[in-house]
């Protein structure tokens, strides 16, 4: 399973844990694209985490929209642990679709925007 | 409690966008269980100002704080150290909150960063309704624990009206007719000669009829 090595993978009990502030803050930090992977519909261990995740992100678009960075950076993916190979198609797709979108106007901004996000993020 | 909604982005980022320096402050409050003006809340609004700002290609600080309440003046105090470093402040309390952080801090520009709606009851998480318009004179105790002031559209105090149909009210068949609720709870109660007699005009000069109010609690006060 190969994909795309400038993808920073941030492991998370569930992904109702990930907060509206955690997807904002990864922009802040100089993320040109982020991903949120979550379980399959209905198969949540906690129940609704990634049903809650699924509106955070859907918010996050908005908010992103909004102060001029694009919504389309940020989506959110349903996979299972045994979809691995739908995973690394995933990842070379979001990759492939951050890359037309080009850096981050945040990172554009700041001067970052052509160095690689290790550099960038304190 | 007391229920509000956050403002529109656009219309925050409206007021703020002249500004170089500003702070978020939030409530931990009423307006943090309806998960408007709390903490959390205060933080992505002011992480969705430091992108605005940053992709303008602009330094601006956005900071957010949150008081423990912001209609009390002691927790306010905390602010009076840090406030000269803005050149704004947006409160996420509710209008009581603004107003109090705005009267305190008489020389600094406050703006309010949520829309307050009114005093009700948490039905489910992202679900709330009216429940009470303190009017300052409960009448709870004749209407079955149910509020005609609240919960009727015209406050009837002798309801139902002819708008009432099939347990709905004539302004919107979402919203339950409150004399048919309060109907049906007296009825369980087997209190339905609570019917047989009218109820006198109530007397509306404690609610905002009789201006702005004020509670003095001379056992209190010290």
């Amino acid at each position: 399973m190969q994909y795309p090595p400038n993808v920073r993978i941030i492991e998370v009990p569930c992904t109702g844990k990930v907060d509206l502030v955690h997807l904002l803050m990864a922009f802040e930090y100089g993320a040109d694209g982020v991903m949120v992977v979550g379980c399959m519909a209905g198969d949540c261990h906690y129940s609704a985490g990634n049903l809650y995740a699924r509106k955070r992100v859907q918010r996050g678009k908005e908010i992103l929209d909004r102060v001029g960075l694009g919504g389309d950076r940020l989506e959110m993916y349903n996979l299972s642990s045994g979809m691995g190979g739908r995973f690394a198609e995933i990842v070379r797709e979001i990759t492939e679709k951050v890359r037309e979108l080009g850096p981050s106007p945040v990172r554009v901004a700041t001067g970052k925007a052509m160095r690689p996000i290790a550099e960038v993020t304190p | 409690m007391i229920k509000a909604v956050p403002k529109p982005l656009e219309e925050v980022l409206d007021l703020v966008k002249d500004f170089h320096k500003v702070l978020i402050a939030g409530c931990d409050g009423c307006v943090t269980v309806c998960e408007a003006g709390g903490m959390k809340e205060a933080k992505v609004l002011a992480s969705a100002l430091r992108l605005y700002f940053t992709q303008e290609g602009r330094a601006a600080q956005v900071d957010e704080v949150s008081l423990t309440r912001q209609c009390e003046k002691e927790y306010l105090a905390e602010l009076a150290d840090r406030l000269d470093a803005y050149d704004a402040v947006v409160s996420l309390a509710c209008g009581c909150g603004v107003q109090y952080l705005a009267e305190m801090y008489s020389h600094k520009i406050i703006y309010p960063g949520v829309n307050t709606c009114f005093l009700g009851v948490n039905e489910e998480r992202g679900l709330y309704s009216e429940r009470c318009q303190a009017c300052g004179h409960c009448i709870l105790a004749d209407t079955g624990g149910i509020c005609p002031i609240a919960r009727c559209s015209k406050r009837m105090l002798n309801g139902p009206c002819g708008g009432s149909e099939k347990g709905k009210c004539e302004i919107n068949p979402e919203i339950p007719c409150g004399w048919e609720l309060i109907y049906e709870r007296l009825k369980t109660l087997g209190q339905l000669d609570r019917f047989e007699k009218p109820v006198d005009p109530k007397d509306w000069s404690s609610s905002r009829d009789g201006g702005p109010r004020k509670i003095v609690r001379e056992d209190l006060r010290i």
